[in-house]
């Protein structure tokens, strides 16, 4: 680790910290719980096994969300992208979805994927996929719709086109957008899926906090955020290493 | 001695941009003849529409009216005998040198032969010991060198340029300019440069065209009579630079 970028960041948590300590001092377990007791239920969930297993359950349904989002709105966006008509029929539609936050399918999503095998899982994975769905169709779309004519035109001088063309010119020109665009989409869903698993299911992080503050267990519930907090860094991180190492492989390392 | 055979005939040729707002007329009956084997500059005020003329001799565009031969026959499109440079560049950056010079010659050629390609290609424009360098690795006059090599590796027998060298500090232009010279008398390819240099245009090319102002026609063709190499300062040279001033109707101040 950096201890440039480290240390400045270490002095900011502590300061949080701190003042987290400060304002919840005398606190009892049922108020708003102060570190210290986070970190003794942190343990605590820990030792009963619960916590490994929720933590397995948010992160399979954002897996699957998630990918299932990239697996259709890559191609469907780059399409958009590249056929002007598809994309003034579709787009508008898109945009218009778009500001619906997943969380207002949830009722619908339960009805949807009610009574089935995996009904819970399912509605969740509906949820992590609207939100994570969005973002990565518009960044496709945008990348290959503002393709620099001069890759197009060099591809069509050398006789490339067709899928040829999409695998050695629009996909690599695309990347760095699209790389963008999965970035976003994984963070947004890591937050969805909290919210996502706070109705109908019973394994999770999000149901963790839901069951915790129905059994009044705010420490329980104050443990969950900062595993949720924690996981979303290491997601995001996780991502950012792809995305560089990828485009650095491609000879597109960022300044 | 026979007249030199035509390469590229441009007739009558029409040019309109329709855009959301309104019509921008850019190319107002253009005629120009290009010869086989010479380099021919085209030079015009910015804007005028040089580049539109060449991207229409490329296939890249298509002529509102009027007709472009090559070789006898109408342009359909883009073709590998005549590879466009760019303005900037257009080599990928996602391609290492080698990778971005071997793009024309395709897949199914084997690999020994494209490296055999690749490689003299590399050696004319002077790159050895890049191959493997990124396009980001590499300074603008370098780029520019990649991008000669991947249009020369396809063996054209046309190179459209379109002020290749208009992004390169001035001292890189000028060891460019010397570059291409040499290029063009190792390889004998029909060059058509477009460029708002006139110094440029009178120290490469076999004949100048001037184009007016937009909506535009080619106003004359000039030979050009001075032998190679040429020195720009030379008196001939200058005297061809106050020719194409005037034609441009630019008051030249020494
Ligand atoms: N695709 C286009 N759509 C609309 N206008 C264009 C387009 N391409 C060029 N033009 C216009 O045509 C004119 C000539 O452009 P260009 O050929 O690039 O000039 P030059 O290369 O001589 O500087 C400019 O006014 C430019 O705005
Ligand atoms: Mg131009």
């Amino acid at each position: 680790m950096n201890p440039r970028t480290f240390l400045p960041a270490l002095v900011g948590f502590t300061v949080f910290v701190g003042f987290w300590h400060l304002a919840t001092l005398g606190n009892s377990i049922g108020d708003l719980p102060g570190p210290w007791i986070t970190i003794v239920g942190l343990i605590d969930v820990a030792r009963q096994g619960l916590l490994w297993k929720n933590i397995v359950a948010s992160v399979f349904r954002v897996a699957w969300g998630f990918s299932l989002a990239a697996l259709i709105g890559i191609p469907l966006g780059m399409a958009f992208g590249w056929f002007p008509r598809l994309r003034n029929m579709f787009n508008p539609l898109i945009q218009a979805l778009r500001p619906i936050s997943p969380i207002a399918w949830l009722p619908f999503a339960v009805i949807m994927f009610g009574g089935t095998a995996m009904s819970s899982d399912l509605s969740a994975i509906f949820l992590i996929f609207l939100s994570a769905f969005f973002p990565i169709i518009t960044s496709s779309t945008s990348a290959i719709a503002s393709l620099d004519v001069k890759y197009v035109r060099s591809a069509e001088n050398f006789g490339v086109n067709g899928l040829e063309f999409f695998r050695r010119v629009a996909l690599p020109a695309a990347l760095p957008q699209i790389l963008t665009g999965l970035r976003l989409a994984l963070g947004i869903a890591w937050v969805v899926v909290v919210a996502a698993e706070m109705l109908g299911v019973e394994t999770g992080l999000g149901y963790q906090v839901m069951d915790s503050r129905n059994a009044l267990r705010m420490d329980y519930v104050s443990a969950a955020m900062v595993v949720i907090a924690v996981i979303g860094l290491l997601l995001d991180t996780a991502m950012a290493r792809v995305e560089s190492t990828a485009l650095a492989r491609r000879g597109m390392a960022q300044r | 001695m026979s007249e030199p055979a035509s390469k590229i005939v441009v007739r009558d040729v029409y040019k309109t941009f329709s855009t959301k707002k309104d019509d921008v007329q850019v190319l107002d009956g253009v005629n120009l003849e290009v010869r086989e084997g010479e380099f021919l500059a085209i030079v015009g005020p910015s804007g005028c529409g040089k580049s539109t003329l060449l991207n229409c001799m490329a296939g890249f565009e298509k002529v509102t009216s009027g007709s472009i031969d090559i070789d006898g026959e109408g342009i359909v499109g883009p073709s590998r005998k005549r590879v466009f440079v760019f303005q900037e560049t257009g080599i990928f950056p996602w391609y290492s040198v080698w990778d971005n010079i071997g793009f024309g010659l395709g897949k199914k050629m084997a690999f020994d032969e494209k490296h055999e390609i690749v490689m003299k290609y590399i050696n004319l424009v002077g790159l050895q010991g890049f191959e493997k360098a990124f396009p980001n690795e590499l300074s603008g006059g370098m780029k520019q060198r990649v991008e000669f090599a991947r249009a020369l590796a396809v063996e054209p027998d046309v190179l459209f340029l379109d002020e290749p060298f208009g992004a390169l500090d001035a001292f890189t232009r000028l060891e460019m300019r010397r570059e291409i010279v040499h290029i063009w008398q190792e390889t004998k390819k029909t060059c058509i440069l477009v460029t708002h240099d006139v110094e440029e245009a009178v120290e490469l090319s076999d004949r100048i065209a001037v184009m007016t102002r937009r909506p535009a026609v080619v106003h004359s063709v000039i030979d050009n009579p001075n032998s190679r190499p040429r020195d720009p300062d030379d008196s001939g040279c200058r005297e061809l630079k106050d020719q194409v001033f005037e034609i441009l109707g630019v008051e030249r101040r020494v």
